[in-house]
């Protein structure tokens, strides 16, 4: 059964690129509350990678701990996935795709894992510019452990029972920025349209790429007051672009959304286009001008949404680490043990 | 006067920071070139520059090269401590000073032999540049000592050059405070010194096929033999030279045919990351590692949970220093040992490997890992700050000929072949299951690993009796790990009844610290260990024993533990030789220990509501 397809009865029967249906993308019955938005997030992102025809086999998937985090479970059962420690998704997954490359990596965590238990490891994983796409699933809220506030929760937000947050907010999105991330967005859990082919975008990406993706929790914070409820989403959400995804193999069948103001290419040749829905100044490829439309964007209470920052020149985690092609785990005695004589050699230098 | 020949423990104790260590290591690699077994110590202070420090060589003809708490000769180049320093030397013992330094020697000891010498005189000699000045000075006393000692000449040049190879300005300026030291001890203690100065050296043949060298080098070149293929570290004393050399001996020896790396670094941003890196290597199949010490080892507990029960390959090495909390950091100690074996909450059992020398460090970095794949389980190897950071002369390596050992690992053929695959299975009987890497081209490759209840299909349950098929397995896999870790080395003879069990550094002492003890009538047998969980070797060793003797450098007596939970019916026979104090484990220690409760019977000196304390009475 698959409880979580929406792309309705016409995708079964279709194959993708490589000759897989949308089912071989599924994964276990999700055991989240009726109605989360992270069970739309995974509807997402099993579209995304059906659409982008990348295979399971090829795929490894991470997360942290809590309810974001158990999503992996939920789509992708061909893939091997790492349910790690609370906080740590990004140094685990950074071992992993040190250790294999030639892993597409998709890490899922939530504003508790990421924001604040998990803050140090995040940073410097955007420091590193590892490559591989890191999704918050944000809802402002710890949720296994019953609404207690998390750091991505808004300024005098309200709890389920009363209580006002007295704390200002972390901006994942201007934080990533300002720590030089190489791919910036944030999308809604609820848009398909805007989220598929920015998760397409990052799979393609070449350096770390950064979804922050408000996510409400229906139990814990989607009563008024709560700042992230599917309410307040849809009053406030304001969408920078419009998005549209190409697949490298694609570029001469498709026109490009008309209209579309802004291509971005990826590594493979693919394409993210960007139609311009909104008047302020912003560019993509600068980071001050970005964190100003996020900083005055929050000022108006709004939820923007959209690409807010891409950079394709810097040097990705295993280029600085000049790293030999074949993955780590598959080098025998062979490539790794140096000769007798440099053993020789070495304990000569010792006497 | 009769002279020692080559016997004798020399210190020198100058401020950290001024450049003594070079002069230091000269003087140390040349009476290991003269054939000579040495030992030599840094005590340092947790401090970049300005604070005491002393460098301590022990030459011995007989093979005793561990601390010796007496010294016999002292150069005395700090002010701060020289008053403190005089103090220790061993009656009949020679005390050098540097008298520019002005303070009053003389008549604070008789009983010795006290060399006053302007060394700020001596180096205005050899240069007139002042920024050198404060490092020459120490080749000065280089030069002194050479005289005195009747250093091979031809051995101590070759070794200077050695030593600035490639600098030919700092080799010359060195040559040249070297010979103004020497010259002043010929013409001022010269003839004189024959008869008083009651220390030489000789030429001997004793370190043919050994080498002279730090236990971190010894782990870090292992690892590049060993198949290290990632390392992720925070630097933290003693255990940041394990990762620096490491990447200075990678750098240069694990390069592909296209100049790219067989291996990867990352300096972490805590040490939480650093484990949880080495947890995502290890899952994806890498041959991964990270080096620490106490307060990393305490961050990285929660991971160690993880390997633990998602049964993921990965290695520790833990260089102990002094705790509690951040305790001496430059100082020794085998203080982490009960914490290793638990590390994490739950039920967890780690393995431990004990290297006893620096060839074994070499050896254990690639079992290390070898015992990872094969048990599927992290391993924590804990080696010390005494052996990893001080000079011990060791056998020469072995060149490894066996093939890495990557356990049970399933391709994608092999699972295609297979009619039913489950990751937490026992298929063989032996507790260890398959498992696959991510990135496997098969339908069955795939499960989500995870530290929450699973079943044997890798599944999230929370069924008692599926968590407790795991976890029970997992337990049984410990039974396994027996068979397969390094066994301890014995010194068995059937007459003697008293045993003594020690490891890591403190078998530095141990040859002296026996002989000792034979001179009093106390015949001894000693084993080595060398892992947990304990071997069959070690019950055996235990049962034909009187008493027990365990040697270790804690305050509880961790070991001693360890070995009474396992063998509890042994328990009355086990006693305590503890050293505590952070400064290496001497002989002289370990005899006044064993004499003392062989004498008066065992000093249960902790838990004395314990009913063996009360079993006694």
């Amino acid at each position: 059964m698959n409880s979580i397809n929406s792309d309705g009865a016409a995708a079964v029967a279709l194959k993708n690129r490589i000759g897989l249906e949308r089912n071989e993308y599924t994964g276990s019955k999700s055991t989240l509350c009726t109605g989360c938005g992270h069970d739309s997030i995974t509807n997402h992102i099993i579209s995304a990678f059906y659409q982008s025809g990348i295979h399971p086999y090829d795929v490894a998937k991470m997360s942290g701990i809590g309810c974001s985090s158990k999503t992996p479970a939920y789509w992708l059962s061909k893939s091997s996935g790492f349910n790690s420690i609370h906080g740590r998704m990004a140094p685990v997954a950074t071992g992993a795709k040190v250790a294999n490359q030639k892993l597409v990596m998709l890490g899922v965590s939530g504003d508790g894992d990421t924001a604040s238990i998990g803050l140090g490891g995040f940073v410097h994983m955007i420091r590193r510019n590892v490559p591989m796409t890191y999704l918050v699933a944000n809802n402002g809220v710890y949720g296994l452990t019953k609404g207690q506030f998390s750091a991505t929760a808004d300024f005098e937000a309200t709890q389920k029972n009363g209580a006002k947050n007295p704390f200002s907010s972390i901006d994942l999105c201007a934080l990533a920025i300002e720590l030089g991330c190489t791919f910036v967005a944030r999308s809604f859990s609820g848009d398909a349209k805007q989220l598929v082919p920015l998760i397409q975008a990052a799979f393609k990406h070449n350096g770390m790429a950064f979804i922050d993706v408000v996510s409400p929790c229906v139990t814990f914070a989607n009563h008024e007051g709560a700042t992230k409820s599917f309410s307040a989403v849809r009053e406030n959400n304001v969408q920078l672009q419009e998005l549209g995804f190409i697949h490298a193999q694609d570029e001469k069948l498709v026109d490009y959304a008309e209209g579309a103001t802004e291509v971005v290419e990826m590594q493979d040749g693919s394409r993210l286009t960007l139609r311009k829905l909104d008047s302020r100044t912003h560019d993509l490829r600068d980071g001050t001008n970005a964190l100003g439309v996020l900083r005055a964007s929050r000022a108006e209470g709004e939820i923007l949404t959209g690409l807010f920052y891409f950079d394709n020149k810097s040097k990705n985690f295993i280029d600085t680490l000049n790293l030999c092609e074949k993955p780590l785990p598959f080098l025998n005695e062979k490539d790794t043990r140096p000769s007798r004589e440099v053993l020789l050699k070495l304990m000569n230098e010792n006497r | 006067m009769q002279k020692k020949i080559n016997d004798f423990v020399l210190e020198i104790a100058t401020v950290n920071g001024s450049g003594s260590q070079s002069a230091n290591n000269i003087l140390l690699k040349s009476l290991f070139r003269m054939g000579i077994p040495v030992g030599g110590k840094n005590l340092f202070p947790s401090n970049i520059a300005g604070l005491p420090t002393w460098f301590t060589i022990r030459a011995n003809k007989d093979g005793y090269t561990a601390r010796r708490e007496d010294v016999d000769i002292v150069v005395a180049m700090n002010p701060q401590t020289l008053l403190e320093d005089v103090t220790k030397v061993k009656p009949g013992g020679v005390f050098i000073y540097n008298s520019d330094l002005k303070i009053k020697v003389e008549g604070l000891r008789t009983d010795i032999k006290n060399i006053g010498i302007d060394f700020k005189e001596l180096v205005d000699q050899a240069t007139d540049q002042v920024k050198i000045k404060k490092l020459l000075i120490n080749m000065v006393y280089v030069g002194v000592l050479a005289q005195i000692l009747k250093i091979d000449l031809e051995i101590l040049h070759q070794t200077i050059k050695d030593t600035f190879k490639g600098k030919d300005k700092v080799l010359d300026v060195n040559f040249k405070a070297l010979e103004v030291g020497r010259a002043y001890a010929v013409a001022n203690l010269g003839d004189k010194n024959t008869e008083d100065f009651p220390f030489v050296v000789e030429k001997m043949s004793a370190n043919q096929n050994k080498v002279l060298i730090e236990g971190n080098l010894a782990t870090a070149m292992g690892m590049v033999f060993g198949g290290c293929t990632f390392v992720s570290w925070y630097p933290i004393t003693p255990s940041s030279s394990v990762a620096e050399n490491f990447i200075s001996l990678a750098e240069k020896y694990r390069k592909d045919a296209n100049g790219k790396n067989t291996f990867a670094v990352v300096q972490a941003e805590d040490e939480l990351s650093a484990i949880s890196m080495v947890i995502g290597a290890g899952w994806a199949g890498a041959r991964a590692m990270t080096a620490t010490s106490g307060p990393g080892l305490s961050l990285m507990a929660e991971a160690a949970g993880l390997f633990y029960y998602a049964e993921v390959p990965g290695v520790i090495w833990d260089i102990q220093r002094v705790g509690p909390s951040t305790g001496l950091p430059t100082r020794t100690m085998q203080a982490d040992i009960t914490a290793a074996h638990s590390l994490s909450h739950g039920d967890t059992k780690h393995i431990l490997l004990f290297p006893g020398t620096a060839e074994e460090c070499f050896e254990f970095a690639g079992t290390a890992f070898d015992l990872a794949e094969r048990l599927q389980t992290l391993v924590i190897v804990m080696s010390d700050l005494d052996l990893g950071m001080n000079y011990w002369i060791t056998n020469e390596f072995q060149y490894p000929e066996k093939g890495f050992d990557r356990g049970k690992v399933l391709n994608a053929d092999e699972l295609n072949q297979m009619s039913v695959y489950r990751r937490y299975g026992d298929p063989d009987g032996d507790a260890i299951s398959y498992r696959t890497l991510p990135g496997t081209a098969s339908d069955k490759a795939a499960f989500l690993t995870r530290g929450s209840g699973h079943n044997e299909n890798a599944q999230y349950t929370e069924s008692s009796p599926q968590y407790l098929k795991v976890l029970e397995r997992i337990a049984r896999k410990y039974d396994t790990a027996r068979e397969w870790v390094p066994k301890p080395i014995v010194d068995f003879n059937a007459k003697h009844k008293v045993g003594i069990i020690a490891f890591g550094s403190s078998d530095a002492p141990m040859t002296e610290a026996r002989d000792l003890l034979i001179s009093q009538n106390i015949g001894t047998n000693y084993l080595r260990l060398r892992a947990v969980p304990f071997t069959k070797e070690v019950e055996d060793f235990i049962s034909k024993h009187e008493r027990i003797y365990v040697v270790e450098q804690n305050r509880d007596g961790q070991v001693l533990d360890l070995l009474r939970a396992e063998f509890f019916e042994h328990s009355l026979k086990l006693r305590s030789v503890r050293h505590y104090d952070g400064l290496p484990i001497h002989a002289i220690s370990i005899v006044k220990q064993i004499t003392e409760q062989e004498k008066n019977g065992p000093t249960w000196a902790k838990k004395k509501s314990r009913a063996a304390q009360e079993i006694s009475l």
